[in-house]
């Protein structure tokens, strides 16, 4: 589904990403793990084209995409969920919602998309017509997957759907993905920093430190290494 | 009282005329917060266009739509060619561009035109309602020139609110990138923006046209009172250009008629620095540090 060789980036003279090789199995969720720093929102906005690598390819779905520009490669199935603060606060849920879908020029998908979405995510619909700044954190964070599942990708890439929300809340989001991905064939790649989290519901997982991979591994065995857990995860 | 209806259906009128130019300056700030002074000097060539078309004998209204179509195409033309480059460099860069597009522009028509002012049709009789006795100062072409407006900004509202493209040029205008990763092609989104700003702008040239002449320099003053206006309302919100332009045209008529029309341009510092002490975002604008 996508395979990322070599990837190196910096912002200006700060080097962000060095030499990082990932592969994503089609259907699966694949953890990116790491500290603060580490490289990992880095390493999603490279491979959804909002930053340029300096050396490196990333190919999705059985093509080079390197240094495509974003809003082409949700048109090929990418979809770049950014954290909950990336809800558009001016805009109201539901307009929120059709711009998601708005690039495929579907009336009839942007209607039942939306009447879907709302069903996945039930707290929305009761604030469809608010402006999306009213929302809590929560809320934010579902209408920004939301958002992104109105383009009916095939390749999720999330940044830190639970930072900053209650356990129970991000649970819930979590699970939710966990379903999408069983019964839809959706692919994640999932970042988190809560690596308890993302190991439970990830199949596959790498970690990231100082823009490095140093962990590349199915999400059972890494969650069961006591020197990962130690040295990395801080569990 | 008489006077104070006549004064009023003056302010009126000219607020609409500032209201689509603080339109014009809005639509632009929102997008790419930049403040365009090119506009007057973009009305101004736009609106000889629209001169040239009536002296080789065309209608007003075919030199309205011509006037209008270049407003488009040239503040298309100046965003792509002019402002897109310096785009990602510091704000300053592009307030620059937009001056020296000014500087250009009055060149250009001084050359082509002369200093000379021209006078411009008005739609509609001038002469103001009422009969020989008692005449209103407001006319029919005064009544065209607030319907339009109106009619413009409705549109423009509906466009914004409830069509995709308005979503996305919103969209685009609030959060690029995130925008970008829905797929909206930002870039072109600002393209339009700015044609449409310099659409309205075109318009409010004609309108005001037979009021100040045309000259390279006869906007000059509907610039800075549409500015004022704009900031009035806040810079940010096309409702807020509409309440700031009616409420300068409506204090600067009374200025005019109750102290004097010297004391205009003094009277429009006046209230912008008001304004800017009690409401330093404007009476629309978001109290700066909202945004998160």
């Amino acid at each position: 589904m996508l395979d990322v060789v070599g990837l190196t980036a910096s912002y200006g003279p700060v080097r962000a990403l060095e030499d990082v090789d990932l592969h994503v199995e089609q259907g699966a969720i694949t953890a990116v793990l790491g500290a603060n720093g580490a490289g990992k929102t880095t390493l999603l906005r490279v491979i959804s084209g909002l930053l340029r690598p300096q050396q490196g390819t990333v190919r999705f779905a059985g093509r080079d995409v390197t240094r495509r520009p974003p809003e082409a490669l949700v048109r090929l199935g990418m979809a770049h969920v950014p954290e909950g603060r990336g809800v558009i606060a001016e805009l109201t849920v539901e307009e929120n919602l059709r711009l998601g879908g708005l690039w495929r020029r579907d009336r009839a998908w942007l209607r039942a998309g939306t009447s879907q979405m709302f069903e996945l995510f039930p707290p929305l619909a009761a604030r469809r017509s608010k402006r999306a700044e009213l929302l809590s954190g929560g809320e934010r964070q579902m209408l920004v997957i939301a958002r992104s599942l109105m383009s009916r990708p095939q390749l999720l890439l999330l940044d830190e759907p639970s930072l900053g929300l209650a356990p129970l809340v991000s649970a819930q989001i979590i699970a939710t993905l966990r379903e999408l991905c069983n019964e839809t064939g959706l692919t994640i790649l999932l970042v988190e920093q809560n690596a308890a989290t993302a190991l439970s519901v990830a199949d596959f997982a790498i970690v990231l430190n100082l823009g490095r991979k140093v962990e590349d591994d199915r999400a059972e065995r890494l969650a069961a290494d006591d020197r990962v857990r130690h040295a990395y995860l801080g569990m | 009282m008489e006077r104070f209806i006549d004064l009023t259906l003056a302010g009126v009128t000219s607020g609409a005329i500032y209201a689509a130019v603080a339109l014009a300056l809005v639509l632009i700030w929102r997008a790419t917060r930049i403040v365009n002074f090119a506009q007057g000097g973009m009305l101004m060539i736009t609106t000889f266009i629209g001169y040239t078309v009536i002296q080789h004998g065309g209608s007003y209204w075919l030199a309205l739509a011509v006037a209008i179509v270049s407003g488009l195409v040239l503040g298309a033309v100046v965003e792509r060619v002019l402002i897109r480059p310096v785009e990602n460099r510091s704000p300053l860069s592009a307030v620059v561009v937009t001056f020296g597009v000014l500087v250009l522009l009055q060149g250009l028509a001084g050359m082509i035109f002369g200093g000379t002012p021209r006078s411009y049709p008005p739609a509609f009789s001038i002469i103001g309602f009422g009969n020989a006795n008692h005449r209103l100062l407001f006319a029919p072409n005064d009544l065209w020139v607030v319907l339009v407006v109106v009619g413009v900004m409705a549109v423009l509202a509906l466009v914004f609110r409830r069509t995709s493209i308005g979503l996305r040029m919103r969209a685009a205008a609030f959060a690029p990138e995130v925008a970008r990763l829905l797929g909206v092609r930002v870039g072109r989104m600002l393209t339009l923006g700015w044609a449409l700003a310099a659409g309205v702008g075109a318009l409010a040239g004609v309108l005001v046209a037979p009021t100040t002449f045309v000259s390279p320099t006869a906007f000059d003053a509907t610039l800075v009172y549409g500015f004022t206006a704009a900031v009035i309302g806040g810079l940010d919100s096309p409702p807020g250009a509409v309440v700031g332009g009616a409420s300068l045209g409506l204090a600067l008529s009374y200025v005019s008629g109750y102290l004097g029309s010297d004391l205009v341009p003094l009277g429009a510092l006046v209230v912008l620095m008001v304004v800017l002490m009690v409401r330093p975002s404007g009476l629309f604008g978001a109290p700066a540090g909202r945004r998160v």
